[in-house]
């Protein structure tokens, strides 16, 4: 306990509601405003010049800043205690801008193999066309990321909560692996928000978000959100676009004039000027609207989901329980130190039948919505087995961890005893179904 | 110098011989990096710029110097090894007064002087100083918190996406054990009157009306001892100037530095 006491810091609830903002001055507007403008005018030619050349504060076009986007990344850097932040056009954008801004042709990364189907796209499948490769660990064993480095490895990755199984990522260790090899973690940390879990206090060095979640809140913007922690050593390791001079901007070396402000000005300059994921303003205002009831939302979410697993796991129709909150989930330790608020309100659980009992599950429900999204303010459940994952056999879905009774559920702010009549309703008609 | 690196910034520009110069002095604990953005703007118009890490700060070696007359000649001396005769001296907070005391030992060195968030004396609280000889981050929490106004600490930067208490808290992060003490120990034991050399050249004073670190009182007072001092008054600004209010602090240079 130190014996000195710095001031109290600005509150989390209080930084979800202002962070960013200031009353807009011209209107004395307390909302912030949605500047819905391709691009703003130059007071004169030579102020003009001081922003492209980065002497300048303000906004040239919005591609590349937007004022109303400039709320949400101050907002979201606040909330994750980073430097700064990119708002992009997708949860996906946000990724690739990570990866494009670190890594270049002939260069590999290190990921943890529990993944979102789109992530795992990307990296097994799409960025090998443009010669980085990805190796795939187990992100249960810190060990195996620090042995499956190579030379042209540039970054780590993994997500906080898992998919489909939420392993629980030991942050603190495999960020501890990754730089001692001089080396970044980049962690997704939708399902958690900074409400449960801000992994740059724990050691990562970026942080992304599909912001479509939680963040907004209410399912209805795509959006995404990478945040710069703004303490990690490039000097440390071989990151040429941070530590060299970069021909695309008149040789400025990034690392050199931007001290912990290096990535995510990078980013800025090249990934987003240049690849051209933004994200529209009104999106950026929707989720600035979700963000100022984050707290409320996820003290919500993750109580309904605690009960509505609790519920499942004592179910005789259910195999299993996939929840770190449950004591029975091999993460459960690691989720009470990292996540003390909660794991979160996504999880998954195994009825017990095959492929048609889960068919039978989904449909029996009323209140849950059978779609593809996690994170709304409405419970949803999918079927991956029938649905994302209806191409694949039994012994395939094995392969990838999924059963086919498997079922993903989104846990909303329903009332919970709702939510668990719902459930015990449906899995009383896939009962009655497997005993006749 | 002196065996060690040191590293400064030119601006990312390339210096050459004739064309007028400007130094750059970081404040407590940090680094070049706080002046990127003059930086880049006077080296595309041309200047010489030299913006410095001093010793045992951001990427420059060499044991931390502990007065701030020390830091002064050490800038000349760092002038020197890189061929600037004359520049116009450019500091903030700790920097103004390494600027100041260059400007009254070094006259013939300092064709104009700027100072950003100058105080003199500049005294630093008993809680502040003790947390910093312990190497406790609540140093660096109070100097972050105290140095920005009340607005910035709820952010709206006019550079966009950047969350200003954590770039501040970062940089001061990043400052090697006992440099941030030495340097807060150097600016409360600074005496100007030891600096009696008249300072004529013409000098801009800029004080932040929001300003708890160095209260806009205490500049006012500091252009007075100055013999032809202009004082600029930045409405709501606090101590950390340079990324509460860039452009304001961009555009006060330009009518002093050229």
């Amino acid at each position: 306990m130190s014996k000195h006491k710095g001031p109290r810091p600005t509150g989390f609830d209080t930084l979800a509601l202002h962070a960013g903002q200031a009353p807009d001055a011209a209107t004395g507007a307390r909302a912030v405003p949605i500047y819905q403008s391709a691009s703003f005018v130059f007071p004169d030619s030579d102020f003009a010049a001081g922003l492209f050349n980065i002497e300048r504060a303000g906004h040239v076009y919005s591609r590349l800043s937007n004022p109303t986007n400039a709320v949400l990344e101050e907002r979201i850097a606040a909330l994750d205690g980073g430097v700064g932040a990119i708002a992009t056009a997708s949860g996906q954008a946000a990724m690739h801008l990570a990866v494009a801004t670190i890594c270049s042709a002939g260069d590999h990364i290190l990921s943890s193999r529990s993944l979102y189907g789109g992530t795992h796209n990307l990296l097994e499948y799409t960025l090998p066309r443009f010669g980085i490769e990805t190796t795939f660990v187990d992100p249960r064993d810190p060990d195996a990321f620090a042995a499956a480095v190579r030379p042209n490895t540039r970054l780590l990755f993994g997500e906080i909560l898992g998919n489909p199984g939420l392993e629980v990522l030991d942050v603190p260790a495999v960020a501890e692996v990754a730089h001692a090899k001089g080396l970044p973690l980049l962690v997704d940390a939708t399902f958690t928000t900074p409400y449960l879990c801000r992994p740059i206090d724990l050691g990562a060095d970026l942080v992304m978000h599909s912001a479509t979640k939680f963040l907004s809140g209410h399912g209805v913007v795509i959006g995404g959100l990478l945040v710069d922690g703004g303490r990690f050593d490039w000097a440390s390791g071989p990151h040429p676009t941070i530590n060299e001079p970069y021909a695309g901007f008149h040789d400025l070396v990034f690392g050199e004039e931007f001290g912990p402000a290096a990535f995510i000005t990078r980013a800025r300059k090249e990934g987003i000027r240049d690849f051209g994921a933004c994200m529209a303003p009104m999106t950026a205002f929707q989720i600035l609207q979700g963000l100022e009831t984050l707290p409320l939302r996820m003290a919500r979410h993750v109580a309904n989901a605690q009960q509505v697993a609790e519920f499942l796991a004592d179910h005789p129709a259910v195999a299993s329980v996939g929840y770190p909150g449950l004591a029975d989930h091999p993460d459960h330790e690691l989720a009470k130190r990292l996540l003390p608020k909660g794991a979160g309100a996504v999880f998954s659980f195994t009825i017990k039948g095959d492929r048609e009992a889960g068919k039978a599950l989904i449909e029996a429900l009323n209140i849950f919505s059978h779609l593809a999204n996690v994170g709304d303010a409405k419970s949803l459940v999918i079927h991956p087995a029938s649905t994302t994952h209806h191409r694949m056999d039994a012994a395939a879905l094995a392969a990838a961890g999924i059963g086919e009774g498997l079922i993903r559920l989104s846990i909303g702010l329903e009332d919970a005893h709702d939510l668990i009549g719902d459930l015990a309703r449906a899995l009383n008609r896939v009962k009655r179904m497997l005993g006749a | 110098m002196d065996g060690e690196n040191v590293f400064a910034s030119t601006g990312t520009g390339v210096h050459e011989t004739g064309r007028a110069a400007v130094v750059f002095i970081h404040g407590a604990g940090m680094d070049h990096s706080v002046w990127v953005m003059p930086a880049r703007h006077f080296a595309r118009n041309r200047l010489n710029v030299l913006a410095p890490d001093l010793p045992g700060h951001g990427r420059s070696e060499g044991r931390m110097l502990t007065s701030i007359p020390d830091m002064a000649a050490w800038v000349v001396r760092a002038m020197d090894a890189v061929g600037l005769d004359r520049a116009a001296v450019v500091g903030h907070s700790m920097g103004a007064l390494v600027a100041y005391a260059l400007a009254a030992r070094h006259p013939d060195r300092c064709r104009a002087l700027a100072l950003f968030g100058p105080s003199a004396p500049m005294p630093v609280t008993d809680a502040l100083l003790n947390a910093a000889a312990d190497d406790d981050h609540a140093a660096i929490d109070m100097a972050n918190s105290w140095s920005h106004s009340p607005q910035a600490r709820l952010g709206a930067n006019q550079n966009p996406g950047l969350w200003m208490l954590g770039g501040g808290e970062r940089l001061l992060e990043t400052a090697a054990p006992g440099v941030f003490h030495a340097d807060l120990n150097a600016c409360n034991g600074f005496d100007p009157d030891a600096d009696t050399g008249p300072v004529r050249c013409p000098a801009l004073v800029v004080v932040g009306e929001a300003d708890q670190m160095t209260p806009a009182r205490a500049g006012i007072a500091v252009s007075e001892r100055l013999a032809q001092a202009r004082v600029l008054r930045l409405a709501g600004c606090g101590h950390a100037m340079l990324s509460e209010q860039p452009n304001a602090v961009l555009d006060a240079l330009i009518s002093i530095v050229p």
